[in-house]
């Protein structure tokens, strides 16, 4: 079994953590696990991915080859379509359908979402409405590690222990904030 | 056995632990910053062994090689230019004799993440005529650093261990060994080998000229340099080094034929086991991260008629990084696919300075102080402030090296012409900007130097300034730059205007001034708020 996973969008948005909880998870669950992230200068505001691998043998390459990730998942709609290269043809495609605008040509978001949903397997998920609902726009990456629990090649079980342990420390408050989020972004993907 | 998952980095820093550093050293720089994170985060946790940020690579290096004379061992980390800031220390340190295992670990950036070149540190290893090690994934980073001790202890040289960001910056589990004691505080026993005067120097040189075929030797047998023959497949053999390797290992399950197969991951490369795989095949393919270095070596050495494929003869690209896929033309398979794009022009996301930063407030009011002129000319430096060469600031001209702007201005300045500015961040300034402002006072040059102090190491993450904030003028005046032509100012957009004037004014004065805009980087503030206000 070989599952690669592209986590895509802007420095600062918490690409890292979310592709922690992936990878901690496939950790316990006994995967290999490599996980390539960006550091430096584009963590300034600028496009951001990490290159996420498990599997249950040995990986070699840190980096995804082209046409070899089963899973994109983006925080953020301009940046789902700025990696399709590696993406499986049968792969899919998750993406927060809210924007960050901080460039000056950000594209029409109806045309950026019109064109996202052009594609075979893709699926936009209005995060920062659900992670509201949830009880806190912040846990907008949470519903998105939900989306991905449905495709991921892990219990979601794992993936809820590993949230709940990261927030721990924040009260129980933030716990089921986050773990609701999870469950909302479970329940709102296929 | 322990596991712990762990960046390329944390494993080698893991390793030197291990292999008992009593300290440890650098400046930070990506891609090698998380090294000295993760070493002072420990040092606060275990209470030693000591791990400092230093002012710039060279004193971090000669802070190592202090350990070594006193007899324990120690870490010294940096980026690969940074190595060009060292390279005095690092090359004469070769020919002392080295005492306590000295390591150097120099974190390489092709593709130029994060960099202004993509030089690659295996020339400055061969250069100084030491061994360097080049782990290909986390497990080897922490073996490597382990062995690199023992190495260096036992050909008394420093050892360089050679990574790249895509290493630096993976995680991925690592077995963890037993830990080894500190060594003794001995000092080093003939004060002769450490004293390079002539005399010294010669039976040093002459020493290591010997130790080199020892090193050699090392290289053969060394189980980092595997060697595997397929006496049955001749067409080709393969030669990976780096994290080639791992690319080469990914589309090994798409050939049809096993080729023989040497990896290098200890230099001085082994000659021997080259010309064995080369007398198994009729061409050889070289696979390499960073510059063609052995490839260049070999056309050298094979004999003549033997086709070597690589760099040189433009299979293999030649600039930025392997992949998966940039090989597969040379192993002559298909490219692979991936899924269609929607037609749209993707906008760019280049990075750029935070909302509210303070270096854009300083660029503003720069760029009011300078619209009067016809001309100006503003060198820059390295740091986050680098960002505003990007639109909509646009406002500086030059990024060379650490500590350039300055010694650019004064040039300029001495050719005539005028404004000459050169900006700066206060870390890099401290870093390797006080000696060429000391040409400027000692020439009194008309120019005009914005120190942009945003009290932190902002773009490597906000490590501290070597030096608080605070005593970034006294050391301005302390160099001897006239009291009335240092200027302090907050960096702050609602004194834009009176800014701009205070810069004018000195842009202005017909000599040197130095002009500090102060105000923290916003997100160094974040981050002290989260923390409970303490720096
Ligand atoms: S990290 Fe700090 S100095 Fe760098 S761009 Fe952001 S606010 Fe400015």
């Amino acid at each position: 079994m070989k599952y690669d996973v592209i986590l895509a969008g802007v420095g600062g948005q918490g690409v890292l953590s979310v592709s922690a909880i992936i990878a901690s998870s496939a950790m316990e669950e006994g995967l290999q696990v490599k996980q390539s992230e960006v550091h430096g200068m584009s963590q300034r505001g600028g496009a951001v991915y990490t290159n996420l691998r498990l599997s249950d043998e040995t990986i070699y390459s840190d980096l995804i080859p082209i046409g070899g990730a089963s899973l994109v998942l983006s925080m953020e709609p301009l940046e789902s379509l700025r990696y399709l290269d590696y993406l499986n043809p049968e792969g899919q495609l998750i993406t927060s359908s809210n924007p960050e605008r901080n460039i000056d040509d950000y594209p029409d978001l109806d045309t950026l979402i019109g064109k996202i949903n052009t594609l075979p397997h893709a699926q936009v998920i209005d995060a920062r409405k659900l992670a509201l609902e949830a009880g806190s726009g912040r846990a907008a990456n949470m519903v998105l590690a939900g989306a991905a629990s449905n495709y991921v090649p892990l219990k979601s079980e794992t993936m809820e222990g590993y949230i709940r342990k990261i927030f721990q420390r924040k009260g129980d408050k933030v716990v089921e904030t986050n773990l609701k989020a999870f469950q909302l972004g479970r329940e709102n993907s296929k | 056995m322990p596991e712990m998952v762990l960046l390329g980095d944390e494993a080698v820093a893991m390793g030197a632990l291990h292999a008992g550093i009593s300290a440890a050293y650098a400046y930070p720089g990506t891609p090698s910053t998380e090294i000295t994170e993760f070493l002072i985060q420990n040092s606060k946790k275990n209470n030693g062994p000591s791990a400092h940020w230093c002012a710039n690579e060279k004193t971090a290096y000669e802070a190592a090689l202090g350990v070594s004379f006193a007899g324990r061992r120690s870490l010294v980390s940096m980026k690969h230019v940074g190595l060009n800031v060292a390279a005095d220390p690092f090359m004469n340190s070769a020919i002392v004799s080295i005492h306590g295992g000295l390591v150097l670990v120099v974190a390489d950036d092709p593709g130029m993440h994060s960099s202004q070149n993509e030089q690659d540190s295996r020339y400055f290893a061969d250069f100084a005529r030491i061994v360097c090690l080049e782990p290909t994934n986390q497990q080897e980073a922490y073996e490597m650093a382990r062995e690199a001790f023992d190495i260096s202890e036992r050909f008394h040289i420093p050892v360089m261990i050679r990574l790249v960001t895509r290493l630096a910056h993976s995680r991925s589990v690592v077995q963890l060994s037993e830990p080894r004691t500190e060594n003794k505080l001995e000092k080093a026993p003939e004060p002769n080998s450490w004293i390079l005067l002539p005399s010294n120097a010669r039976n040093q040189w002459h020493g290591l000229l010997d130790t080199y075929k020892e090193m050699q030797q090392y290289s053969e047998e060394s189980s980092f340099n595997p060697l595997t023959l397929n006496s049955t497949f001749t067409d080709y053999a393969v030669i990976t080094t780096g994290l080639a390797k791992n690319y080469y290992l990914e589309n090994v399950p798409d050939l049809n034929e096993q080729p023989s197969h040497l990896h290098i991951s200890a230099y001085p490369f082994p000659a021997e086991k080259i010309r064995s795989l080369a007398s198994s095949a009729k061409k050889i393919l070289i696979l390499e991260e960073g510059y063609p270095f052995v490839e260049r070596f070999l056309r050298g050495i094979l004999p003549n008629g033997m086709e070597i494929i690589g760099k040189e003869s433009g299979e293999v690209p030649a600039e930025g990084e392997l992949n998966p896929d940039n090989i597969r033309p040379a192993l002559g398979l298909e490219s692979r696919t991936g899924s269609p794009h929607p037609d749209m022009p993707l906008s760019n996301r280049p990075p750029q300075l935070c909302p509210g930063c303070p270096h854009a407030d300083s660029f503003n009011a720069l760029k009011m102080a300078l619209s009067g002129y016809g001309k100006s000319m503003v060198t820059s430096d390295i740091g986050c402030y680098t960002l505003a060469a990007l639109p909509p600031y646009s406002a500086i001209e030059t990024t060379v090296n650490m500590g350039a702007s300055i010694g650019m201005a004064k040039g300029a300045s001495d050719a005539g012409y005028f404004p000459a500015v050169a900006v700066i961040g206060d870390s890099t300034f401290l870093h390797s900007g006080v000696s060429p402002l000391i040409d400027a006072v000692a020439h009194n040059t008309n120019m005009t130097l914005v120190i942009l102090d945003n009290e932190t190491t902002g773009m490597t993450g906000g490590q501290p300034t070597i030096l608080p904030s605070s005593r970034l003028e006294k050391v301005v005046l302390g160099i001897g730059v006239e009291p009335e032509h240092v200027k302090l100012i907050e960096a702050h957009r609602k004194f834009d205007e009176e800014n701009s004037k205070v810069i004018k004014q000195e842009i202005e004065y017909n000599g040197l001034s130095v002009i500090i805009a102060v105000r923290e980087c916003v997100e160094t503030a974040k981050r002290h708020k989260r923390e409970g206000g303490q720096s």
